[in-house]
């Protein structure tokens, strides 16, 4: 149920923009209202999350540290996994925003004859993780045709390099190919993995149903369907000059299931684990310099009354009273 | 709110990228490509609406099928006017003039067909 309900959703999302797309009035609706609601909402959410996590209060370093900590200096400090300068925490964040360098440390448990536990490396999530979201950026940027006029120089830089192959009419983009594999492998890990699938829940199979429809449909509109992209630019550059206009009867409906999908995966996006778009960067695990030896950290709401209360003044405090009970002092 | 000096800065920059497309000023809002077309015709190898979506599959069959296959170099409308399948000979000659015809789409969309990496583009050609 928790892989068949988030499929059904996604089906369901499908089958609306099928509909709306045949029904009078409806590909305005999916074509011009809904994706600016739709990206408001993205970026409403966006910001709006973004501004609530940064009310949480992180008084004290709380790094998850994968080295040696900066001690005595005969002890090589691992500069990176436990950064103690501004300038390690920076390394650590570009390493880990732009290769996911935390994934790379993923490791797998297996029990062998024996029974013996072993421990080893796994890989193949790091890579099909960087290769989805590698491809996803130049999906998302190759869009910018759509959006942008006149074409800045780099989507056709990008075009050039994505279409290398130069295979058939148009041409063969390897990054839908990649795209494809990368989705269909994170959803494989999870339905194959027993202890993956055990804590796998409805959300996560959902924006990989969600994404995986928006490349399908991307991909039947380039090449099987065919769109009239001069009809799709109209409106989609329109909507950019906020002049829409949709050209009546040119555009296939296999283009509103896409742009609905679109605008679903935008209006899911700030409500979900999505979010880690912006969490990676607002991870205090991640982006906190570990000087706790070095700067003494005061929680800043402590209350100025109340005085720190040492042992001894403790002591000092009821040396009697803990003589009469027979508790041992350490001054008498 | 913590963080503010770091945090608000990231945010105008994430919402000033995401909306890159509308501050991306482009001299004259959405003009519209006006293909040339040509003045003797009146009827393509097949419905505008099919060439529009589709003329880079017809050539690609045409030339599986001429080149591969063996097929005929000559094809008829569904009214029956006879035509030679063929990039050069065949849609160039009524959609003569490649800057304003095939170009003007194609710029507009940032398509760059390879055709003319061995085909001839007439006129420009000398």
């Amino acid at each position: 149920m928790r892989i068949l309900n988030p499929f059904i959703a996604v089906l369901a999302l499908i089958a609306v923009g099928l509909v709306a797309a045949q029904v009078p009035g409806g590909q305005a609706l999916i074509g011009i209202v809904l994706p600016y609601l739709a990206f408001a909402l993205f970026l409403g959410g966006v910001a709006y999350r973004v501004m609530h996590w940064a009310k949480s209060p992180v008084p004290f370093r709380i790094p998850t540290t994968c080295g040696q900590a900066n001690s005595l200096p005969w002890i090589k400090q691992n500069k990176i996994d436990c950064p103690s300068t501004r300038l390690g925490v920076i390394a650590r964040m570009i390493l880990e925003v732009f290769l996911f360098r935390s994934l790379f440390r993923n490791t797998k448990a297996e029990v062998h004859e024996g029974p013996k536990l072993v421990y080893g490396s796994s890989k193949f999530l790091w890579l099909f993780a960087i290769l989805f979201h590698y491809s996803f950026l130049v999906i998302v940027l190759r869009h910018m045709r759509l959006f942008m006029e006149p074409i800045p120089g780099f989507v056709a830089a990008l075009e050039f390099g994505d279409g290398f192959m130069q295979i058939g009419a148009p041409v063969f983009y390897q990054t839908n190919a990649i795209f494809l594999a990368a989705i269909a492998f994170l959803f494989l890990r999870r339905v194959m993995l027993s202890n993956i699938r055990y804590i796998s829940l409805p959300a996560d199979y959902f924006p990989l149903f969600l994404i995986f429809g928006i490349a399908v449909t991307g991909i039947l509109m380039r090449y099987v369907f065919r769109a009239d992209v001069v009809a799709i630019k109209q409106l989609t550059h329109g909507l950019t000059t906020f002049a829409p206009a949709i050209a009546a009867g040119q555009i296939s409906p296999i283009f509103f299931i896409h742009v609905f999908l679109v605008c679903a995966l935008l209006i899911y996006f700030p409500f979900s684990k999505l979010m880690h778009m912006a969490g990676v960067f607002m991870s205090p695990t991640r982006n906190m310099i570990n000087n706790s030896r070095m700067v003494r950290h005061i929680n800043p709401w402590n209350d100025p009354n109340i005085k720190p209360h040492s042992y001894a003044g403790y002591e000092d405090e009821f040396r009697e009273f803990m003589k009469e009970g027979g508790i041992p002092v350490e001054k008498e | 709110m913590y963080g503010k000096g770091r945090i608000i800065p990231a945010l105008i920059i994430f919402l000033g990228l995401m909306t890159s497309p509308i501050w991306y000023k482009s001299g004259e809002a959405s003009k519209m490509p006006k293909p040339e077309k040509p003045k003797d015709y009146t009827e393509c190898v097949a419905p505008t609406q099919e060439m529009r979506t589709s003329h880079m599959v017809l050539l690609n069959e045409w030339r599986d099928d001429i080149l591969r296959e063996g097929g005929a170099r000559t094809g008829k409308t569904p009214n029956g006017t006879e035509y030679i399948r063929s990039l050069q000979n065949g849609c160039m000659q009524c959609h003569s003039d490649k800057k304003k015809f095939c170009d003007a789409c194609h710029n507009y969309t940032s398509v760059k067909p390879y055709c003319w990496d061995c085909h001839l583009q007439p006129k420009e050609a000398m």
